[in-house]
């Protein structure tokens, strides 16, 4: 079955809206192809991550979008690119490198995207609101925007998401549509200690189980406090979508399309896992790629860290300097809100490194580490080994800033005990 | 008869790669070399580059589609992706590489491919359906639409 589309539609593929509209709206049409889409729907606002350099590929398309006259028709925000253009003395890579990876911020920003550089556009001010249709790319914006916000994304990436803020207009399929969006699989926390409820350690490892487990199926949690705040789902979802292909997930009692288990599941059946605190601590065990002994550096922020986290990660260091580099990364709104509030000079007296626009482990922004990189995200201890070449320790926010301050990796294994 | 389909259309021919679990291209594959670099998957090492790579599904990051049309670019992509269910991430990496470059790979969904890894295989995939064979089998051609 073709895809049904509007007058509108076809005029933009006749060329009426310019070339580059033109070439959007054929990709769109050709992915509603792909994903046996009736339709095409509007969306509201669009979150771009085709802005990061990976190679010629992208730079030409964004290119050849500029030159055929692109100009987005719905509010568009950016990913992080693979420059930190706050400080741009960072980047240890290859100046050929550098210099494509500015033209491909360059060129999105030219076409009238918004330049937030952020992989956590949850934390902006124009976050969508329930129920509205969007297109995000990157995958933890992605989980979130359809867990925690209860807005809807299909999971976009590079390419389809330019076209899709190009045009205004995505296939009607994937998490668009209510079906898709029904718990598949249920995941009973069992016999978990209340401190390692409460504790930030817990919900990268749960994520990274779940990715692992989940595949790319929507999950219901049941047995998360009612007020898991959004950093800890945010920890939670990057970690399931970068070990799996997860895209949403419920917390019973917690995310608004889950008041409770039937609402998350639509009454349907779904496969039943239980999860143990022997469990997770296997996982835990799985994102660390070497022993905790040495330490090279710490890196948290990944997504890019909230205001409440940096701050948290102030009132933990509290007049420490550190023995080890320690990154942050941060987007730029986020970090002009905690330079207001003296949270960031108080960072950097204290030797911390503040990374905006970009992120440690997609792009070469740390100084030569000489040990293993400590990190609070499964999503950083999933890619950066690949990315980088670096083992790594996972651990959470207090054991990192303890570790960095100590100069070797500290582990508070008490937390992970039996209930 | 297993269900088939073309996400994208086109033919090749290669030596099959059947991965043994879900890969996701950023961050697993070397657009430059078409090796697979994730330390954690289980073909780390292999390479993909003109290989009929049969996975069940692609994995994480959705910049994978940018280093698919890299790789199609540079000629270190596999000569066709099969899939156990479709990704539109993949596909969407192959249809951006005919529309930059003119060039691109078939990727195709079939419930089971029945390939073994190094079997010569075939793949012919446009809108009316795709045939998949390897090694003297014939594979059932499903029909779409």
């Amino acid at each position: 079955m073709p895809v049904e589309l509007t007058e509108g539609d076809r005029a933009v593929l006749r060329g009426e809206r310019g070339e580059a509209a033109a070439l959007a709206m054929r990709i769109v049409v050709e992915m509603a192809g792909v994903s046996a889409a009736e339709r095409l729907i509007d969306v509201t606002s669009a979150h771009v991550d085709g802005c990061l350099y990976h190679g010629v590929a992208g730079l030409e398309f964004a290119e050849r979008l500029v030159a055929g006259g692109a100009r987005v028709a719905v509010p568009t925000t950016l990913n992080v690119g693979a420059l930190d253009l706050l400080h741009p003395d960072r980047y240890r890579g290859d100046p050929g490198v550098a210099a494509n990876a500015r033209r491909q911020m360059d060129a999105y920003v030219a076409m009238g995207c918004r330049p937030t550089w952020t992989c956590a556009p949850y934390q902006l001010p124009e976050r969508p609101a329930f129920g509205q249709h969007v297109a995000w790319a990157e995958s933890n914006a992605i989980v979130f925007c359809n867990s925690v916000l209860g807005a809807r994304t299909d999971r976009y990436g590079d390419f389809i998401d330019i076209c899709a803020a190009l045009t205004g207009r995505v296939p009607l399929a994937g998490l668009h549509r209510d079906e898709a969006r029904r718990a598949r699989l249920v995941v009973t926390l069992e016999g978990i200690s209340e401190r390692l409820l409460a504790s930030d350690s817990l919900y990268p490892v749960l994520g990274h189980l779940l990715g692992r487990e989940a595949g790319s199926e929507v999950a219901a949690i049941v047995g998360l406090p009612a007020d898991t705040s959004e950093d800890r789902m945010k920890a939670l979802g990057a970690a399931a979508a970068s070990s799996g292909s997860v895209a949403m997930v419920h917390a019973v009692g917690v995310t608004p399309e889950a008041p409770t288990l039937e609402a998350a599941t639509g009454g349907e059946e779904a496969r039943e896992l239980r999860v143990t605190t022997a469990r997770l601590r296997a996982f835990r065990d799985e994102l660390s790629t070497v022993a905790p002994e040495r330490l090279g550096a710490v890196s948290v922020g990944t997504p890019h860290a909230s205001l409440a986290e940096l701050e948290r990660l102030a009132g933990l260091l509290g007049t420490d300097e550190v023995a080890v580099p320690l990154y942050v990364n941060v987007g730029r709104e986020v970090l002009a809100a905690a330079e207001g509030r003296g949270v960031v000079p108080r960072l950097e007296a204290l030797g911390v490194r503040v990374v905006s626009d970009t992120c440690t482990y997609i792009s070469p922004v740390m100084d030569e580490v000489s040990g293993p990189v400590m990190t609070d995200s499964a999503k950083w201890a999933w890619y950066a080994p690949a990315n980088l070449g670096v083992d790594v320790v996972i651990g959470g926010l207090e054991e990192c800033v303890r570790s960095a301050v100590a100069g070797r990796v500290l582990l508070d294994e008490t937390l992970w005990a039996d209930a | 008869m297993p269900e088939a389909r073309t996400l994208v259309a086109g033919t090749a021919r290669g030596r099959a790669l059947v991965l043994d679990e879900p890969l996701s291209f950023w961050g697993g594959v070397d657009p430059a070399t078409g090796d697979i670099i994730d330390a954690r998957h289980p073909q780390h090492g292999a390479n993909v580059a003109g290989r009929i790579l049969v996975m069940r599904t692609g994995r994480g990051s959705s910049s994978s589609s940018s280093v698919l049309a890299e790789a199609i670019r540079a000629g270190t992509a596999p000569a066709a992706i099969v899939l156990g269910e479709a990704d539109p991430i993949l596909a969407l990496g192959a249809i951006v590489a005919r529309e930059l470059f003119g060039t691109t790979i078939p990727v195709i969904v079939t419930a089971e491919s029945a390939l073994s890894t190094d079997d010569p295989a075939t793949v012919r995939a446009d809108e009316t359906g795709v045939e998949l064979r390897g090694r003297g089998r014939g594979h059932p051609t499903a029909r779409r639409g």
